[in-house]
C-alpha cells in the first residue's frame, strides 16, 4: 500500500498521536503501508522552508527504513523560490514537491505559481497541492485559510499533480488531476468520486498523523472500489515519471 | 458491538424510506455495526411547522417499520412549536416505537421554551439528543445550539443525562464546554475524523460519557468508525463508546 498524504513535525495547535516519527512508522509497517509520502507540518508556518526540508529529507532517512519519500515545500511568492526547488530534486533526491497554497499567501492563478508549475514539470517532478488542512468552520480564530481555489489552476502540459484534502466538489472541479481522498465524505462519498472522475485518478492518503489513519483504510472499504488499485497502482504509475 | 447513535436515512439515497433503509442496513452489515439510531426524514429542513415535524417523523416511522430489530427512532422536535413537539412525544415515544428526541437547530436549547420538552422527554427516559456546533467566526445559525448552550440546558435539570451532538465540532472546546456537567455525554459525530479527539475526550471525561455516532449519509461510517477504532485507548473504553453507553441509556426506558 502507498500513503500519499503523510506529514511528519509538529502540527502547529496540538500534540497529535503518532507524531513522533518512530510511532509513525510502526502505525504505517503495522497498518501494511510500503511506501508513505512525506510533508512537514512545520512548513505550513515556517520562516525558513530551507531548514524545514533538510530536516525532512534528513528525517525521513534517518527514521523511514526505505518507507518514507520526502515532499519538500517550495512557496513561489518567497524570493529565490527556484533554489529551493534545485535543492528538494538536486540536493534532497525529492521525486515530489508538496505546496500550501493558502498559508503561504498566493494563488493557482499568480504568475509565480504557473512558473514553479513549468519548472517541476521540467525537471520531472510531481507536485502535490494540499488544498486544505482542516475543516474552516474549526479553524484556529486567528489562523485562518480558506481553501485553495482550483478555478484558476494552469494548465501545464505534462505536469502532474495530485490534490491532497480536495473534497468532492473540488476534485470534481480540477479537470484531469489526480488526488486523495482523505477529505472525501458521505457513506458514497468516494464511490461516487470514482464514478465522476475515474478511479484512476484517486490515490490513497490518510493525512495522518492529523487524521486517524483508519478512516482512509475504512471509506476504501466502504466504497467497495478495488483495494489494490486505489492503494497502490494509482500512486505508483503517478510516480513513474518521476526520476 | 457496534451501535451507531447518529444516522439520517435518507442520506443513503433511495426513493422511499424502505428503499433508503436497505441500503444503511448493507451498510451497517458491510462495516460491522448492529444498530443505529435515525432521525429526520427526507425533509431537510431546520425549521420545520408542526405538519412537516409530523411527515418527518412518519417517514422514520415508515423507515423503522420492518428494521426494529436494526434500528432506533428519534423523534424530531421543534422548540418553537412547543405544543407539537409534545405531541410528537406522546404519539412517536409514549405511544409508539422511537426512543429518544432530536433537536436540531430551530431554537438555542439555553433557552427557556425547552423546558416542556425536555421535561417530557425526561419523564418517558427519553434519549435527549442536542445537536452543537461552535464554527469559527461566530457563523453558526441563529438558532444553533453551542457546547455552551448545551452546558446551560444540563445546568438545569441536573439529573437528566442529555447528549451533546458532534461536541461542537470544535472537539477542544466542546469537550471543556461539558466537562463539569456529568449528566452531559457527548456524540463523536459528525467531524472530520481528526486524531486526538476521542483520547482527549477519554481523559478529560471519562470512557463512559462518550457515544459513537457517525451522521452517516452525510459522512463516511468508515471515516466516523476511525475515530473508535484508530484512538489509543484501551480496548475497554472502546466498547464503552461503541455500544454499551447508548445500550445503557436506551435500556433505562
Amino acid at each position: 500500500m502507498i500513503d500519499t498524504n503523510i506529514y511528519l513535525h509538529r502540527w502547529p495547535f496540538r500534540r497529535l498521536p503518532g507524531d513522533d516519527p518512530v510511532a509513525l512508522i510502526a502505525k504505517l509497517r503495522g497498518a501494511g503501508v510500503t511506501q508513505a509520502w512525506a510533508g512537514s507540518f512545520d512548513a505550513l508556518l515556517a520562516d525558513d522552508l530551507s531548514e524545514v526540508n533538510a530536516r525532512l529529507a534528513a528525517d525521513c532517512r534517518r527514521f523511514g527504513e526505505g518507507l518514507l519519500l520526502p515532499f519538500g515545500c517550495v512557496n513561489p511568492a518567497l524570493p529565490d523560490w527556484r533554489e529551493e526547488l534545485r535543492r528538494c530534486v538536486d540536493q534532497h533526491r525529492m521525486r515530489g514537491i508538496r505546496l500550501h497554497p493558502n498559508y503561504h499567501g498566493y494563488a493557482l492563478g499568480d504568475a509565480a505559481f504557473r512558473d514553479l508549475m513549468a519548472a517541476a514539470t521540467e525537471r520531472n517532478t510531481l507536485v502535490q497541492i494540499a488544498i486544505q488542512m482542516q475543516d474552516e468552520r474549526t479553524q484556529h480564530q486567528l489562523v485562518r485559510a480558506s481553501p485553495v481555489k482550483l478555478a484558476s489552476m494552469p494548465n501545464v502540459t505534462g505536469a502532474r499533480v495530485q490534490l491532497l484534502n480536495a473534497t468532492r466538489p473540488m476534485a470534481m472541479s480540477a479537470g484531469t488531476l489526480h488526488t486523495d481522498f482523505a477529505m472525501v465524505e458521505g457513506v458514497h462519498g468516494l464511490r461516487d468520486l470514482a464514478r465522476d472522475i475515474g478511479a484512476e485518478r484517486i490515490l490513497f492518503g490518510s493525512y495522518y498523523p492529523c487524521f486517524y489513519f483508519e478512516a482512509t483504510a475504512l471509506k476504501l472499504k466502504e466504497s467497495g472500489l478495488a483495494p489494490a488499485v486505489i492503494a497502490t497502482e494509482n500512486a505508483r504509475r503517478l510516480l513513474q515519471g518521476a526520476k | 458491538m457496534i451501535w451507531d447513535l447518529h444516522c439520517h436515512p435518507s442520506g443513503f439515497g433511495g426513493r422511499t424510506p424502505e428503499e433508503s433503509m436497505a441500503e444503511v442496513i448493507r451498510l451497517m452489515d458491510l462495516m460491522g455495526i448492529e444498530r443505529s439510531c435515525i432521525y429526520l426524514g427526507s425533509l431537510q429542513d431546520t425549521n420545520p411547522d408542526p405538519v412537516r415535524l409530523r411527515e418527518h417523523n412518519d417517514w422514520i416511522l415508515q423507515a423503522l417499520q420492518h428494521w426494529n430489530h436494526r434500528a432506533f427512532g428519534f423523534a424530531y422536535l421543534n422548540p418553537n412549536y412547543v405544543d407539537a413537539s409534545l405531541d410528537e412525544i406522546k404519539r412517536c415515544v409514549r405511544d409508539g416505537p422511537m426512543v429518544g428526541i432530536k433537536l436540531w437547530v430551530a431554537r438555542r436549547c439555553s433557552e427557556p421554551e425547552l423546558n416542556p420538552i425536555i421535561e417530557a422527554a425526561a419523564a418517558l427516559k427519553a434519549v435527549i439528543f442536542q445537536h452543537t456546533w461552535l464554527k469559527t467566526g461566530g457563523a453558526n445559525l441563529p438558532g444553533e445550539s453551542t457546547p455552551m448552550d448545551m452546558a446551560t440546558l444540563a445546568a438545569r435539570y441536573l439529573d437528566v443525562p442529555m447528549i451533546c451532538g458532534h461536541t461542537g465540532g470544535a472537539w477542544w472546546q466542546g469537550i471543556r464546554a461539558i466537562r463539569a456537567h456529568r449528566n452531559v455525554s457527548i456524540d463523536l459525530a459528525g467531524s472530520d475524523p481528526t486524531n486526538g479527539f476521542t483520547e482527549m475526550a477519554v481523559r478529560e471525561l471519562g470512557a463512559a460519557r462518550i457515544l459513537y455516532g457517525s451522521d452517516a449519509g452525510g459522512r463516511s461510517l468508515g471515516s466516523q468508525l476511525a475515530k473508535v477504532h484508530g484512538a489509543v485507548i484501551p480496548d475497554e473504553a472502546k466498547r464503552l463508546i461503541f455500544g454499551e453507553n447508548l445500550k445503557r441509556m436506551i435500556r433505562r426506558r
